[in-house]
């Protein structure tokens, strides 16, 4: 049985359709990523597979339990971290997580020990007992990381978990999560607008834009499938008339652009190009004066199923993701 | 019972945290009390009489000496002499006087004659507090100066009223404790309830409770009994601290500190229920504090606490009809004022508990338990 299995879930507010009949399924123990732009529905269709919004249409199972028939049963199974930081800030993470544990019933004698293991696996044992308000975002951040995982739950979901976090307090953040997966048996679903985020956290990522599932695979597999595995970038100086024609017959081009004095080549064969293109270089006297060579990122992939940057895909937030938005 | 627990210990623990909260929630309505109750409660002193005497005879001369005892002994006004009529209503209407008394010309013959004798109180009516004072102070001194001698006669021949007070002296700061006590159980549930109950929400806050197991019933029962348990709170400490200040004779008498005690418990749930009912399907930060002000006006002054609800128009004495503070002021003033006992503040108990089921089935009726 998969930890998560979606058939065709709709979300529609009114006549806004926020999540249109997306479906998907998540193994135990993988880690899946939702990556789209803010507004394309991620948070929309994670909290209903929290079960904080009813769906309009369509089903999913969390843990084996219907969200919408059974919700409690997958309450029990789940932690989330929401998108906003929602640990209180006058109370200490420790008694943040006691609130949690008693919320979710976990047994009193377990609740001490288990709250100090968790403190410890999210380094802050040292600021255990002091009040959030006086942690840095990074570390409110783990706060909940661990507040979510108080009731030891088999599916893990985390909404845009490092939004607003500088760089160091990100890449602590993905470290953290890392080991925690290595340590539990968790499935872990994680919404992110950070191309490098899914890159490196997620076993298989859900582009999603406009509320619909664009495309869906590991992150190697849709780098795969997007035409020209590799950019190189070069330079010249006393190139022919006729160099640029010369470089689109090199082995495995797909394609030449030129900007100013920089030519950029798509390939599928990176090592192939860049041997050929020095020896051309050679034969016809062109000094190659810069050359680099970069493989297909998730932004590529991501222009390709959806035709726009995902720094440019700003969209009207759903009612769901802003309470307070009234469409002007 | 454990969820519901956990949600009244964590508002309670936050709320032990927050310093400023609680001395802003008790700090208006001590102020208040002390500020209201002096302001309005005191006696009217330190005006000013013109006093112009056209008459200059024997009765004249005893009215203008009862003036000078009145300045001397209630301090209500001080005489100035004025010897022309103009110049004294001049000085009236330029604010340098606040009445003049005009003796005519005749007046103690007319008063030897027992012949309609009269004299004037030119007011300046601006301020009617001001004017009634004066009016009823010189009403006095005249009516006293024109007592009958003493009497042979053992039975006098005509009709005299005697008051008889059935309770001690009620100053006007006493007269204003219940409401301050009601008010300080208001500004709680206003800001330690419905604006926290509105921020936690736009916050995310919520979200944590409502993806946890926890059920309707238990979660609408956490935050309405941590929110009664500060309004209490708040309730008891202005009991505490206001009744020694108004001059409460016998302030920590153990009986009628449990029936107040009892009238805060009732008033505080009744309120909750009331601010849940009206936060429960609000999600604007904004509006619940532009609504306690308006809250604050139309339930506070039509309930009796700051003037008696028999000078009210008509409108507004139906708007205190189901005004819950005017229940809660008039228990509070039956027991602080006249401290009676439960059968007579039964029927305020009631409609209190009444108030506040309606209003929390209501607003249960309304709750949702997702986004």
């Amino acid at each position: 049985m998969n930890a998560i299995e979606v058939r065709k879930i709709t979300k529609r507010f009114g006549t806004f359709t926020a999540v249109n009949g997306i479906s998907f399924d998540v193994g135990r123990g993988e880690v899946f990523g939702l990556l789209g732009p803010n507004g394309a529905g991620k948070s929309t269709l994670i909290r209903m597979l929290t079960t904080l919004v009813i769906p309009t249409d369509g089903t999913a199972l969390v843990d084996g339990a219907d969200v919408t028939r059974d919700p409690n049963t997958v309450r029990r199974a789940i932690g989330v971290i929401p998108q906003a930081m929602t640990s209180d800030l006058e109370l200490t993470p420790t008694e943040n997580l006691l609130i949690f544990a008693k919320l979710y019933s976990v047994p009193r004698e377990r609740r001490k020990r288990l709250i100090a293991e968790l403190l410890e696996a999210v380094e802050l044992t040292a600021w255990a007992d002091k009040p959030v308000k006086m942690l840095s975002g990074g570390m409110r951040r783990r706060v909940e990381i661990a507040r979510g995982l108080v009731h030891s739950p088999r599916i893990f979901f985390l909404d845009e978990p490092t939004t607003g976090l500088d760089p160091v307090s990100r890449t602590a953040v993905w470290e953290m999560l890392r080991r925690i997966k290595s340590e539990r048996d968790l499935t872990i679903l994680l919404t992110t607008h950070y191309m490098d985020e899914a890159d490196k956290l997620c076993d298989r990522i859900a582009i999603v834009d406009h509320g619909e599932l664009k495309a869906l695979d590991s992150p190697m597999r849709l780098k795969a499938n997007v035409p020209g595995q590799n950019t190189l970038d070069a330079s010249f100086t006393n190139a022919p008339v006729d160099w640029r024609e010369r470089l689109a017959r090199l082995p495995g081009v797909d394609g030449v652009t030129e900007d100013g004095n920089i030519f950029r080549l798509k390939s599928n064969s990176g090592p192939a190009t860049t041997m050929a293109l020095m020896s051309t270089a050679a034969e016809v006297g062109v000094t190659v004066d810069s050359l680099s060579v970069q493989s297909t990122s998730l932004d590529d992939v991501f222009v390709h199923y959806t035709g726009r940057q995902l720094r440019d895909a700003l969209q009207d937030p759903s009612p769901a993701d802003r309470m307070m938005y009234r469409p002007r | 019972m454990e969820r519901t627990l956990a949600i009244i210990e964590r508002d309670l623990r936050r709320f032990r945290r927050s310093t400023a909260l609680i001395a802003m929630s008790l700090i208006m309505p001590i102020v208040q009390l002390v500020v209201l109750g002096y302001a309005f409660g005191g006696n009217v002193r330190g005006l000013t009489l013109g006093v112009v005497d056209q008459d200059r005879g024997l009765q004249a001369v005893h009215l203008r000496e009862m003036t000078g005892a009145v300045a001397a002994n209630a301090k209500t006004f001080s005489p100035v002499e004025y010897h022309d009529m103009g110049q004294a209503v001049t000085a009236l209407r330029d604010g340098r006087l606040n009445g003049v008394l005009a003796i005519p010309p005749g007046f103690s013959r007319r008063v030897l004659e027992k012949n309609d004798p009269r004299v004037a109180l030119i007011e300046d009516n601006t301020d009617g507090f001001v004017s009634a004072s004066m009016a009823a102070t010189m009403a006095g001194l005249v009516s006293a100066s024109s007592m009958p001698p003493p009497s042979s006669q053992r039975v006098p021949a005509t009709t005299s009223l005697d008051v008889v007070e059935v309770y001690p002296y009620v100053p006007y700061i006493q007269y204003l404790l219940p409401g301050s006590i009601v008010m300080s159980i208001f500004m709680m549930v206003m800001i330690g309830g419905g604006i926290i109950f509105i921020d936690d929400k736009s916050r995310g806050l919520h979200e944590g409770y409502l993806v946890t197991p926890i059920t309707r019933l238990e979660l609408i029962l956490g935050f309405n009994i941590s929110g009664a348990i500060k309004a209490v709170l708040a309730g008891l400490v202005l009991m505490l601290i206001g009744s020694p200040i108004a001059g409460v004779p016998h302030p920590y008498e153990p009986l009628r500190l449990l029936r107040l005690f009892v009238v805060i418990c009732v008033t505080s749930v009744a309120l909750v229920s009331m601010m849940f009912l009206l936060m429960v399907r609000m999600t604007d930060p904004l509006l619940p504090r532009a609504l306690f002000g308006v809250l604050n006006t139309i339930l506070y002054f039509p309930s009796g606490a700051v003037y008696p609800q028999a000078a009210f128009p008509k409108w507004m004495r139906a708007i205190a009809i189901v005004d819950p503070f005017t229940y809660a002021v008039h228990a509070l003033k039956s027991v602080v004022l006249k401290d009676v006992g439960f059968a007579a503040i039964s029927g305020d108990l009631l409609f209190l508990s009444v108030f506040a089921a309606a209003a929390m089935t209501g607003a249960t009726l309304l709750f949702k338990r997702t986004l």
